[in-house]
């Protein structure tokens, strides 16, 4: 590390790369599925899918106040009343509720209560739709990129920050250690091996750079109070709470004042936002309702600001009058918030939204070949032993080994959970947790596989397992669904989402499929140039 | 194959311990000062500091791996904690 700030940064780039490489390949992965978490949920739940196929003939207001006389029925005593509304990016009517917990109940068993505590509305015909199946859907896959699983979020949430730090600190050295980061953008030498193995590092991070540097910045800020508690400490001392209601103003809870009041009717509520905002609201939460102190706030579609925390409207619910909503923010709360929505991007419109997926895929194609470029580069200072019939060092077999398990297994994780998805029986008890599962069951197959042989033929067998996983969802839907390619490429607006998710899970699937052929044919090109001269042994080949 | 020395080792495992404990430790003292300093209502100087912060730290990281030895490195995380730590104090306001 004498050697000059250029050689310097290119080791912190290195090493605080690799370390962390596999980790954020998970992270990469889930969080670009996330921005469709919707679309992979409504995916998940055929159920549904018949109800979305007709446009929404019934006005918000009127969706509104359908959900809200179902669960006067169902749940009229709960804490809390949730409404999603039909928008842009949800055909039905979502109703979900919690209830006042009961004495000893753990986190666990509130969270699997509530799971079953909703019900979905057709907003054609107003009535409830079929029981889905029970499933976490893109839930499952947010959730896994920032708290993991198998282990509490909390400890999830730090080794996640710790890996995003490493990765900021990761792309900072690698911009400082790059001499032509203009120039080297509109550079690729392909198969010249390593040459070409860091072009195509270089093209796709410096391609995407302002995304990659953004989405880790702003990851690390959705949690930065967690991560740096110093300034809070500093100005709020153990007040940590008084801090929390401060910065986020909306969170602001009214207690029941157990006192009996009939609630107000939404309609007019949902028609006086929407000439406010001149969109209607896509989510009302009723608080305490049917008591005096009934809260009802409307929120604002996203997709106008950056800012994640959307203007919302509160009116009285047992009067109807409309209250003074939470203060308008400062500059500097906003751009807290607009910093935390520029990670999350509910603001995207379609096109900028599948902008961010591919900027997530070109994301982790960085990761990856980065993590393949240090096996690359490790392994020439082993071609001599390679050569006199040697081994590979235990770094090297290690990392290559890593690389398949996270390369090319983790896509078969992925197709794994939805084939499961598709494959269970839909009554089974405790569903949603055995598709979790099954994610780490193939994961953990394949990164187990790739440990006991780590060679060129594993790789293709994997990436080739991978493609056909994922291009056969298509198919494995035809067999399992009503709501095939066939018919959602033909049906109505709200099956769009449905007939996306089977044309993406097959073109990333032709992908690894091309990854595999490109391998297959490279191993048979070398084979055949061996033949004359069998002693030369080209250092990437020998595993 | 070039065999690393453990004076090489060592001083790597030095940096690193500066880079990750080290610059942690300077950057909460740094953004605690922040917050404190910034005139504005507690709830955006928390805001602006907080964000900032990670920022500080990666800086804090590259340089103690870009500065010329390990000792360097130490002895500057170690005196601007110092010099950092002691105005805090003298504000009043240590955690």
């Amino acid at each position: 590390m004498k050697e000059g700030l250029r050689q310097s940064m290119a080791w912190v780039h290195t090493w605080s790369g690799l370390l962390v490489c596999w980790l954020l390949l998970l992270v990469f992965m889930g969080g670009t599925a996330a921005y469709y978490k919707h679309e992979i949920t409504f995916w998940m739940k055929p159920e549904l899918h018949k109800a979305a196929d007709a446009p929404s003939r019934v006005s918000p207001a009127e969706s509104a106040t359908l959900a809200v006389r179902e669960l006067q029925q169902r749940a009229p005593k709960a804490n809390a009343w949730f409404l999603d509304l039909p928008h842009e990016r949800n055909p039905l009517i979502y109703a979900s509720w919690t209830n006042p917990p009961k004495k000893g109940m753990t986190r666990e068993e509130r969270r699997a209560a509530f799971r079953t505590q909703n019900f979905t509305l057709d907003p054609m015909t107003g009535e409830k739709t079929a029981a889905p199946r029970d499933t976490r859907g893109g839930e499952f896959l947010y959730r896994l990129h920032f708290d993991l699983y198998y282990m509490s979020a909390i400890w999830g949430r730090w080794i996640v920050g710790i890996a995003s730090m490493f990765m900021l600190v990761a792309i900072v050295s690698g911009v400082i250690t790059h001499k032509r980061i203009f120039k080297d953008f509109f550079t690729f030498r392909p198969k010249k091996g390593q040459r070409s193995w860091l072009d195509a590092h270089n093209a796709t991070a410096v391609l995407a750079l302002p995304f990659h540097l953004m989405i880790t910045y702003t990851g690390i800020v959705t949690l930065m109070f967690m991560y740096m508690p110093a300034p809070t400490k500093a100005l709020y001392g153990s007040e940590q709470n008084t801090m929390f209601s401060e910065v986020f103003p909306n969170a602001e809870r009214v207690k029941p004042a157990k006192e009996l009041a009939p609630l107000a009717d939404v309609a007019p509520m949902l028609l006086q936002a929407e000439r406010a905002w001149g969109a209607a609201p896509s989510r009302v939460v009723v608080t305490n309702p049917n008591d005096a102190n009934a809260r009802i706030e409307l929120h604002r579609p996203a997709g106008q600001q950056l800012s994640n925390i959307e203007p919302t409207m509160t009116f009285d619910g047992a009067t109807g009058v409309q209250l003074s909503g939470p203060k308008p923010m400062s500059t500097s709360l906003d751009a807290r918030a607009a910093i935390y929505g520029l990670h999350v991007a509910h603001f995207a419109d379609p096109l900028l939204r599948a902008l961010f997926f591919v900027c997530g895929l070109a994301g982790t194609a960085m990761v990856a070949t980065g993590a393949l470029l240090w096996g690359v580069k490790e392994r020439q200072k082993y071609a001599k032993a390679i050569a006199n019939g040697g081994k590979v060092g235990f770094g090297v077999r290690l990392v290559d080994a890593l690389n398949i398990g996270a390369i090319a297994g983790l896509p078969i994780a992925f197709a794994a959970y939805f084939w499961a998805n598709r494959l269970l029986p839909v009554e089974m008890a405790g569903r949603s947790n055995a598709e979790a599962n099954w994610f780490f069951i193939a994961w953990g197959l394949a990164a187990l596989l790739a440990q006991i042989r780590p060679t060129r033929a594993m790789w293709r067998i994997q990436l080739t397992v991978g493609a056909a996983m994922l291009a056969g969802i298509p198919v494995l839907n035809a067999f399992t669904t009503d709501t095939h390619l066939g018919v959602t490429l033909f049906g109505g607006p709200g099956l769009r989402p449905v007939a996306a998710f089977d044309l993406v899970v097959l073109a990333l699937g032709l992908l690894l499929g091309w990854a595999a052929w490109w391998l297959g044919r490279k191993a048979r090109k070398q084979a055949a140039a061996k033949q004359p001269t069998s002693t030369q042994t080209t250092p990437l080949e020998a595993t | 194959m070039t065999t690393l020395t453990w004076r090489y080792r060592g001083g790597v495992a030095a940096r690193t311990l500066a880079a990750i404990g080290g610059g942690y430790v300077l950057t909460s003292i740094a953004s605690a000062l922040i917050a404190i300093a910034l005139p504005l209502p507690r709830a955006d100087a928390v805001s602006i500091a907080t964000l900032l912060s990670f920022v500080v730290y990666t800086c804090i990281i590259l340089w103690v791996f870009a500065t010329s030895s390990a000792l360097r490195a130490w002895i500057g995380v170690v005196a601007s904690s110092a010099v950092l730590g002691a105005v805090l104090w003298l504000t009043g306001r240590m955690a």
